[in-house]
């Protein structure tokens, strides 16, 4: 009775979503996989603890920076494709002020504001590091928050603004173009070249089973500034009434502004908070990979968008997960495929999940 | 919007005619500017296959996109990646064999350039399949991002050194990965030349023009050749788009446009159209890339950045989306005007002050403006850097038209789902007996 009443329960789960079976099943083929190699010694514990190290590294980067997006796109109801090249703009202004910081009266200053335009410093020379040079490592990562947020202020004000009432495709079009402007714009300024940013940080092995896991002062940074990132939003959404007025108006912006609340106030908070946390985002990423070129932002975004979608749009939780998951994918993977299509299985899982669940994790839940 | 649509009635040969003035106007100003600087025919006429090119390529691409955006409404931003996929299968199947020592690291399947052409097409389609069956079903702005990242995707993988190589029907195949791939098959001009027998015919042709170019007037003869043939694609292309959108399968995808829903309450399965109709586009995109890069000689994955895709956007919303005639006009005046419009200027300024050095980069550009207010490295460093300017230009150009005129350049002007000339009605005046409404709106329809 029982095994037959099971059976028929599953077999109804089967017939009505036959992608969550597959998904399971492609899931347990892959953790068998996993298994297998552990076991047999093909797969070291250390080299999976690395890769999940890193991966959830990268996550607390796209999560952060996912909360911005979010929170645009479930509030002013658009895909924001400027919100890479923000990242991208507050990483060039965070580390110009660091090598600034850093830098002064051992380079010149034109060089220095340009971050080391065209190999004239070398961030490894100047030394910077969150243990050699933690106050312009901290003076960069306000920098970049602040300057973000005047940033994404200034273009909601000239190029979002008149247009808000438009659907949400003419404010995507929009965002393409002030995506492009604004990345074109700082390979005008920056150059095209991709320079390393930081010298190399001490770290620590952590004794994983059977091999060491390496964990240096940047990912612990990555850790504390994220962290504390997400839970300062958390509880801003959830103890003030900034939080409540934001979930009213992506519920429907016409009855909160019935109800008394100052949409274009809202709207500019969102922008505040949205793109400090996008500024500092892009900061904590070319710290914590040591890199920094012009494309990065616009690279990570398509995770990013993977993440926010993967977690549902408008939840500040759910892009702290998808990007968790967006970005432990992306670098987990490499176990069972060539690294090159690593990018391409963070892109399958967001669309295979679209697929099986279109609403996303945190589905109807808007902002926080 | 009244204003344009006179002209273009006043035109004789109505959206033709509207078409070929505007490109005449677009060769006149280029070759105006040319003979003021006293350029050589030789340039003259390279400029002109460059420019026609460029009008080709961006034109055809924005016929395309316009069946998805502008007849279906599928916001589809990964065109570069069917662009690529027409090109890379085009050339697996059309590269000669491999043979050691040859300069290229890898061979094809060494078929006829028309079945891979067809090949590359029919790719492009079949991932416009894969893309389409889980995305369609969701809402627009996921269709956006799927797609983009699709192209991204695409671009990666065949920067992989996993597809750089590898064993195909006993043969030594790739996509020759980040180092690109060499495109060593029959020349596209000759072999088109010579399918009808007429190779020879074309040689004797060039050779005529010897007189008006001394000495090898052949790569100027075949860019302007090649530039005609692409003008013919897009005369094919124009064609096969009117049409499809008069035809029942087009009036159906106006419908999805215009309101899902209602098409799919009157019985029409609305994924299926939008899936054939996206298969469609995507295999258009990938025969333009084909045409694009057949005769560069060789292909880097690097080259189907996103910026391909947001050139054809721009295109198209500079003429119209919904309008084929828009799309046309579009890629005219992008590719006059934004594309090579730039780098027409910078080899103007290069003519007119040939011995000025530009500094390397920012820096030293903009430091003797604040040392002691000299423009001129700033000015120089500007016109050098402008391919990356003209993008930010491109982008501002696209702000402004999306606030201005989002609409382009012929209006609202959506072609009609009806079968028969609704304008008709009104030439007839009023005496029609099933009450033939003067179509009000009619005016702004094609």
């Amino acid at each position: 009775m029982g095994i037959a009443e099971t059976y028929t329960r599953g077999r109804q789960f089967a017939v009505a979503r036959p992608g969550s079976v597959l998904l399971a099943l492609v899931g347990i083929i892959l953790l068998y996989d996993l298994l297998s190699g552990l076991a047999t010694g093909q797969t070291s514990f250390s080299s999976v603890g690395s890769l999940v190290w890193d991966g959830l590294m990268r996550g607390l980067v796209i999560g952060l920076a996912g909360i911005g997006l979010s929170m645009t796109y479930s509030i002013l109801n658009f895909a924001n494709f400027a919100h890479g090249d923000f990242i991208t703009a507050g990483a060039f202004s965070g580390w110009a002020t660091t090598y600034l910081v850093a830098g002064l009266g051992r380079a010149d200053v034109g060089a220095l504001l340009l971050v080391g335009a065209g190999g004239s410093v070398f961030g490894g020379t100047l030394g910077i590091g969150v243990t050699g040079t933690p106050l312009a490592v901290a003076a960069g990562a306000l920098v970049a928050g602040v300057a973000t947020v005047v940033l994404a202020l200034g273009i909601d004000r000239l190029v979002f603004k008149p247009i808000r009432d438009e659907d949400g495709i003419t404010l995507l079009i929009t965002s393409v173009g002030v995506a492009f402007a604004l990345r074109y714009l700082m390979q005008f300024v920056f150059g095209s070249s991709v320079r390393g940013t930081t010298s190399q940080p001490p770290s620590i092995s952590l004794y994983f089973v059977d091999g060491a896991v390496r964990i240096n002062a940047h990912d612990i940074a990555v850790v504390v500034v994220a962290g504390g990132l997400m839970l300062a939003v958390h509880l801003l959404l959830q103890m003030t009434k900034l939080g409540k007025a934001m979930r009213a108006m992506a519920d429907n912006e016409d009855l909160a502004q019935i109800t008394g609340i100052p949409t274009e106030r809202v709207v500019r908070s969102v922008w505040v908070i949205g793109g400090g946390l996008t500024g500092v985002a892009g900061y904590m990423f070319i710290l914590w990979k040591g890199t920094l070129g012009f494309n990065d932002g616009w690279l990570l975004l398509l995770l990013i968008f993977a993440a926010v979608i993967l977690g549902g749009i408008g939840s500040i939780y759910g892009a702290i997960v998808g990007g968790l998951a967006i970005g432990l994918t992306a670098s987990v993977s490499v176990i069972w495929i060539p690294s090159a299509f690593a990018r391409a299985a963070a892109f399958a899982v967001m669309i295979v999940l679209l697929l099986v669940k279109p609403e996303g994790i945190f589905s109807g839940r808007s902002t926080a | 919007m009244s204003v344009r649509d006179d002209v273009s009635a006043r035109l004789p040969g109505g959206d033709a005619g509207l078409i070929v003035a505007v490109l005449l106007v677009i060769y006149a100003a280029y070759v105006l500017i040319g003979v003021g600087l006293g350029y050589s025919l030789r340039g003259q006429l390279n400029t002109i296959a460059v420019l026609t090119f460029y009008i080709g390529v961006f034109a055809m691409l924005a016929l395309a996109l316009n069946l998805h955006w502008g007849y279906t409404g599928l916001f589809n931003i990964g065109i570069v990646g069917f662009m690529a996929v027409g090109i890379y299968v085009m050339a697996l199947v059309s590269k000669p064999l491999y043979e050691s020592g040859g300069a290229a690291q890898v061979g094809g399947l060494g078929l006829p350039l028309v079945v891979g052409i067809i090949a590359g097409m029919v790719a492009a389609a079949l991932l416009g399949l894969v893309i389409a069956l889980p995305a369609l079903r969701l809402r627009a702005d996921y269709l956006a991002i799927v797609t983009i990242a699709m192209s991204e995707i695409v671009r990666f993988s065949f920067l992989s050194g996993e597809l750089q190589q590898f064993q195909l029907l006993g043969e030594r195949v790739g996509f020759g990965g980040g180092s690109g791939l060499i495109l060593d098959f029959t020349d596209p001009l000759e072999a088109f030349f010579g399918f009808f027998g007429l190779w020879d015919a074309y040689l004797g042709f060039v050779d005529s023009f010897e007189v008006l170019v001394p000495n090898n007037p052949k790569p100027v003869v075949d860019g302007l050749v090649y530039g005609v043939v692409l003008l013919f694609f897009v005369a094919a292309f124009y064609w096969l788009l009117k049409r499809t959108g008069e035809s029942p399968f087009g009036r159906v995808l106006k419908a999805i446009r215009e309101d899902e829903d209602v098409a799919n309450s009157l019985g029409k399965n609305t994924n299926r159209f939008k899936i054939k109709a996206f298969m469609l586009g995507c295999a258009l995109m990938g025969l333009a890339g084909i045409l694009w890069l057949m005769t560069s000689g060789a292909v880097t994955p690097n080259f189907f950045r996103p910026r391909i895709t947001f050139f054809v956007w721009i295109a198209l919303i500079i003429g119209g989306a919904g309008s084929n005639t828009g799309s046309v006009l579009g890629g005219a005046v992008f590719a006059a005007l934004l594309y090579q419009g730039p780098r027409y200027l910078k080899n103007l300024v290069d003519t007119v002050l040939p011995n000025a050095d530009a500094p390397s980069g920012f820096g030293p550009a903009i430091a003797p403006l604040i040392s002691n207010f000299d423009p001129a490295p700033l000015f120089f460093y500007t016109i050098d850097s402008i391919r990356q300017l003209q993008l930010v230009f491109m982008g501002l150009v696209l702000i402004w038209l999306m606030h201005n005129r989002p609409e382009g350049m012929l209006g609202y002007r959506k072609e009609t789902a009806a079968g028969i000339p609704l304008t008709a009605a009104r030439a007839r005046g009023t005496a029609e007996t099933d009450g033939g409404e003067s179509a009000s709106g009619g005016g702004s329809d094609e």
